[in-house]
């Protein structure tokens, strides 16, 4: 049964809600998360003090975010210094709203599916989006008239486009094999298992060098080690958002780590089956366990992510290019064309 | 009022206020922001028409990888504010005028007398399907010529970019 039309309006609203509201605090915690790991892989205990293990922590920062001084440097191009990190966290936090976090489910009659809309170009929408938050960064950097913030804002734009090409053409492979752009149907064609036990994803279906090249893709669009160039503090003080203090700067980290976030959760539902999963146990539980499935696979995801933050060095921006145009993208068309011919055989 | 007619003409006044302002900025990154934001307004048109993939097409392609290029060479030559003259007065006396009437007359031709119907909203076929039907069976053989094009400009393009061959470079001690 169809919504009306301000009940369709209200349940988005409230969905809009709930979901910013986890993904926020979802934001928060992997920055708790990303400092406690990388803090025992180097024998450091990380936050401990604030709370519990130190869960208190992102409640800390978030407030010493709010009350520094909020700097805005003399010779800066004000509206755009201003605007930059709106657009960054703006499309950040956008890219969720055609995530489906699970199966539709019933309440009052209706049939309300687990996901803020359900558009039937999902992917390509969010590869959009994502396309445009890289003006958050390119015009911070520019607008901040700071060579190092300009160096890095290039770099960033630079990076993000090339990268855009390679992790566009390894997501072909598996819309080739699902036929659709909706996140949703995609997920739907990886239920089931293949001789009963291996489930039957698409990363065990052929598209082993698909999610590789996404996988290094999305380390070079979300700017995380090894191909943080556009902040590598080493050369370039902070990159893009040298000249960024209190909220403003906090803006580009919520970018940062809600893009991080976007990216786990693309991967899990275009490679590891979405919310598919073992269900069993009273009909409460198997409600709750795709949505348990799916967190759990983001959360596999982030822990990668802080791992591989916590093991390699940065690459050159030289290595960084010629990576990316010279491996990746063919890497990339060798498995759309392999995929294609599979699926035409 | 629907909320269909409100979303169009929402977009159409972003869109007209975005091309206005392309032209009135003196600073050339504030135009090349004015036009990202009429090429986004343009993708929420094509939604509206019902044309979902040419809408994130639009976003993808125009608003993010062409535009990308254009901010990122403004950024790079760092090109300042510039010169404003006063303006020919010619063109004030004759062209916009001129202008006004001509997009009058088109108007008035396409809504009497071309005999087409104004499209409704969500009428157009914007499957990703449809779309790669037609690309790639109706129309293959000028897609195809387009992409050598495309291919022709690329090699163009490195062609120019690449250094002439020159006498080797002297080692620096």
């Amino acid at each position: 049964m169809a919504l009306p039309i301000w009940l369709f309006i209200l349940a988005s609203v409230i969905k809009s809600a709930i979901v910013l509201g986890v993904l926020l605090t979802a934001v928060a915690y992997t920055v708790w998360l990303e400092r406690k790991v990388v803090g025992h892989m180097q024998n450091r205990w990380g936050p401990t003090r604030v709370g519990p293990f130190g869960l208190l922590q992102p409640a800390a920062d978030g407030l010493k975010f709010l009350f520094k001084e909020d700097l805005t440097p003399p010779h800066v191009y004000k509206p755009l210094f201003i605007a930059a990190p709106l657009i960054a966290v703006i499309f950040a936090l956008t890219s969720i709203s055609v995530i489906p976090f699970g199966n539709s489910v019933m309440i009052a009659g209706y049939s309300i599916p687990l996901q803020i809309t359900d558009v039937n170009t999902g992917l390509l929408l969010i590869l959009g989006v994502t396309s445009i938050g890289v003006y958050g960064v390119a015009l911070a950097g520019w607008s901040s008239n700071n060579k190092y913030s300009l160096l890095g804002g290039l770099r960033a734009s630079a990076q993000m486009v090339s990268y855009e090409i390679a992790l566009g053409l390894s997501l072909v492979g598996v819309l080739i094999m699902s036929g659709s752009f909706s996140l949703r149907d995609i997920v739907q064609a990886q239920q089931g298992h293949f001789w009963g036990f291996i489930p039957r994803w698409n990363i065990f279906h052929g598209q082993f060098i698909g999610f590789f090249c996404y996988l290094m893709a999305a380390y070079a669009e979300t700017n995380r080690i090894p191909f943080d160039l556009p902040e590598a503090e080493t050369e370039l003080v902070a990159g893009y958002h040298t000249e960024y203090s209190a909220m403003k700067f906090a803006m580009f980290f919520m970018a940062e780590y809600a893009n991080m976030i976007t990216v786990a959760c693309l991967a899990t539902l275009l490679f590891f089956g979405g919310w598919n999963g073992p269900l069993f146990g009273p009909p409460l539980l198997q409600a709750l366990l795709p949505v348990f499935w799916f967190g759990a696979k983001i959360f596999a995801f982030l822990f990668l992510y802080i791992w591989v933050r916590g093991t390699l060095p940065r690459f050159r921006y030289d290595q960084l290019m010629a990576f990316g145009w010279k491996f990746l993208l063919p890497l990339a068309l060798v498995n759309l064309i392999a995929t294609a011919i599979a699926v035409a055989w | 009022m629907s909320v269909h007619l409100i979303l169009f003409l929402a977009f159409g006044a972003i869109c007209v206020a975005g091309a206005v302002n392309l032209l009135a900025q003196t600073h050339p990154i504030n135009s090349a922001l004015s036009l990202i934001a009429v090429m986004a307004a343009l993708a929420g048109e094509y939604l509206l028409l019902g044309a979902e993939f040419v809408a994130a097409v639009q976003v993808i392609v125009y608003a993010g990888a062409i535009m990308v290029l254009f901010v990122f060479t403004i950024m790079l030559l760092n090109a300042g504010v510039e010169e404003r003259t006063k303006g020919s007065r010619v063109a004030v006396l004759f062209g916009i005028p001129g202008m006004l009437l001509g997009s009058i007359l088109v108007g008035w031709v396409v809504l009497r007398h071309s005999g087409t119907e104004a499209v409704a909203a969500g009428a157009l076929p914007g499957d990703p399907k449809v779309i790669g039907q037609l690309l790639f069976h109706e129309f293959l053989l000028p897609f195809e010529i387009t992409s050598v094009l495309i291919l022709i400009a690329i090699m163009g393009a490195v062609v120019l970019a690449s250094k002439p061959p020159t006498a080797p470079a002297r080692k620096v001690d």
